[in-house]
């Protein structure tokens, strides 16, 4: 499974007042078990592009192509692209509803149609998946968990439908450090465990750093930089012209180089800096 | 989808239109709406048609726009109009199985149809053309002599400030839910009406929340800031009305005389 995106555009409310150019001639690919990340500044399309690859926004123009399927095809079957491609919104949970958490899970699953053992067994294995306990959450309404657990039930909900492309926007937006840790370290459980494709995007430029075989900047609707995250974040001050960070180890050895150490900035983690700072001073 | 309902929307624009007092619109809009309840035939409504057009014109909002709010409203425009047509007994015109077109039905059906539209057309020129910001400050001018008698002008119009301000917000959240819930395999569209019907279920808890919580936050945003409805506020923008207006005030005097001579005398 791989995606392939081809000189995609969209215009929001295209001919009336308050139109806008949200995504512009954006082409990249992404391979089979990668975890690609994608940054850009608020307003700059992320979300936008994410409900492109799962059909829910049509373009204006360009292809879009998962597996052997053109998603942007109208004759393609949407649940078949939504069986596919899993898509976990900004603050995904708004979109619980039904009384008891498990019931709440099985609603994708059960849109696919699925056997109710089937579904039984998927949404265990999900609620497990997301690190909560199955047997003591099942019969919980989902409006009497704390924020961190209603994300997780949301999200466990989407990985239910077990999609081979699993995207997420934000996940961790607005939780505080610990239930962000927890988060991302699910999202990294679930991505060794499914092989997937995941999609991530984030504000917080570590948590890329870490996580991402490859990164993807967006400027404007435009995709400025496709490339590893070293790639990417030595190119510190085109980030910043765009208003982006780099992360904080590239940052304190960027700076350092700017002051004359005589240091290689291409470095994501703190370890990686303490080491060559040490190299250097020797 | 759910974004393009503009019924109760603003157009922004700097036309004469646009320019007039909103009390002078607001009171046009009546005028407006009494006279198509006047008006007796398909000459009243040619009248209406030119007046109406003339201000689509003035206004220069797209005429594209104006239509794709009404949108909505159109299952029920056609739904009273099937209605009145077969409904109505008299001289029969079409037998269709046990259903009959009359020639009195036909002309009632045309007859409501046009003064559905026309009054959701002036309707909506009204909040297409008026902040609504200050069409409720205008809502709240016109309704302050009645403060006397004991209506609460200023909390009404607090009320529908904050109303038309959430609509959109509303949408916008209904948009994203219905979003999320597609995403999860969520079909809106086939089925039987009972399925459809169903299928609502996942926006509207969601939506409802959404709708709570706003309302919560608003009204806890509102009273950490002393806000009391009745303290004597003055404008920061105060509304004063113009030759523009005395103009508009002569006109539609002109089309309401015109509609109501066209209905005593032909
Ligand atoms: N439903 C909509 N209608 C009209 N314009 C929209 C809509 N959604 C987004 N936009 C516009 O499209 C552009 C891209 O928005 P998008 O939500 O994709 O940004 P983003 O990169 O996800 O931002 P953030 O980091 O804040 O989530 C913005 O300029 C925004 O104003
Ligand atoms: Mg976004």
């Amino acid at each position: 499974m791989s995606i392939e995106v081809k000189n995609l555009s969209y215009i929001y409310n295209e001919g009336f007042p308050g139109e806008s150019l949200a995504l512009d001639d954006v082409s990249f690919a992404a391979l089979d078990g990668e975890l690609v990340g994608i940054i850009g500044h608020t307003g700059s399309g992320k979300s936008t592009l994410l409900q492109q690859l799962n059909g829910l926004l049509r373009p204006k123009s360009g292809t879009i192509i998962v597996g052997d399927t053109n998603i942007t095809d109208s004759k393609t079957s949407m649940l078949s692209v939504r069986r596919t491609i899993g898509l976990v919104f900004q603050y995904p949970e708004y979109q619980l509803f039904e009384e008891t958490v498990a019931k709440d899970v099985a609603y994708g699953p059960g849109n696919l149609g699925l056997e109710q053992e089937e579904i039984d067994a998927r949404v265990r294995e999900a609620i497990e998946m997301v690190g909560l306990d199955y047997d003591e959450v099942k019969n919980k309404s989902p409006f009497e968990l704390s924020g961190g657990q209603k994300r997780r039930v949301a999200i466990a909900g989407v990985i239910a439908m077990k999609p081979q492309v699993l995207i997420l926007d934000e996940p961790t937006a607005g939780l505080n450090p610990k239930a962000h840790d927890d988060i991302l370290q699910m999202v990294e459980t679930i991505h060794q465990k499914e092989g997937n494709i995941v999609i991530l995007v984030s504000h917080n430029m570590d948590d890329i750093a870490a996580m991402a075989d490859r990164v993807l900047v967006m400027d404007h609707g435009k995709l400025i930089m496709n490339g590893s995250p070293q790639e990417v974040f030595a190119r510190r001050e085109e980030l910043a012209s765009i208003g982006l960070a780099v992360p904080a180890a590239t940052e304190i050895l960027g700076r350092l180089k700017d002051a004359g150490l005589n240091v290689e900035a291409d470095c994501l983690t703190l370890d990686e800096a303490a080491d060559r700072i040490a190299a250097a001073l020797k | 989808m759910i974004r393009d309902i503009t019924l109760g929307q603003y157009y922004p624009g700097s036309s004469w239109i646009h320019r007039l007092d909103p009390r002078t619109k607001i009171i046009a809009t009546l005028v407006f709406i009494v006279a198509i309840f006047v008006v007796p035939d398909f000459i009243g409504f040619a009248i209406s048609f030119v007046v109406l057009a003339l201000i689509i014109g003035i206004s220069k909002v797209p005429l594209k726009f104006i239509l794709r709010g009404l949108k909505p409203v159109f299952f029920i425009i056609l739904l009273t109009f099937i209605l009145n047509m077969f409904m109505i007994p008299g001289e029969t015109l079409v037998k269709l199985g046990f259903l009959t077109i009359t020639r009195q039905g036909l002309h009632t059906a045309v007859f409501m149809g046009l003064r559905l539209i026309f009054l959701i057309l002036g309707a909506s020129m009204l909040t297409l053309t008026t902040k609504p910001i200050n069409l409720t400050d205008g809502i709240e001018s016109l309704l302050s002599p009645f403060k006397k008698v004991g209506l609460p002008a200023h909390d009404l119009a607090m009320m529908m400030t904050i109303a038309l301000r959430f609509i959109p917000t509303l949408l916008e959240e209904t948009d994203k839910i219905m979003k999320a819930q597609q995403a999860r395999g969520a079909d809106f569209e086939t089925g039987n009406i009972l399925r459809r019907a169903m299928a609502l279920i996942p926006i509207l808890v969601p939506l409802f929340i959404s709708a709570f919580r706003i309302a919560q936050d608003l009204a806890m945003a509102m009273e950490s800031r002393c806000y009391g409805g009745n303290m004597a506020r003055t404008r920061m923008n105060a509304m004063k009305m113009g030759s523009n207006d005395i103009m508009g005030f002569v006109l539609m005097a002109l089309y309401l005389g015109i509609t109501i001579a066209e209905r005593i005398f032909m």
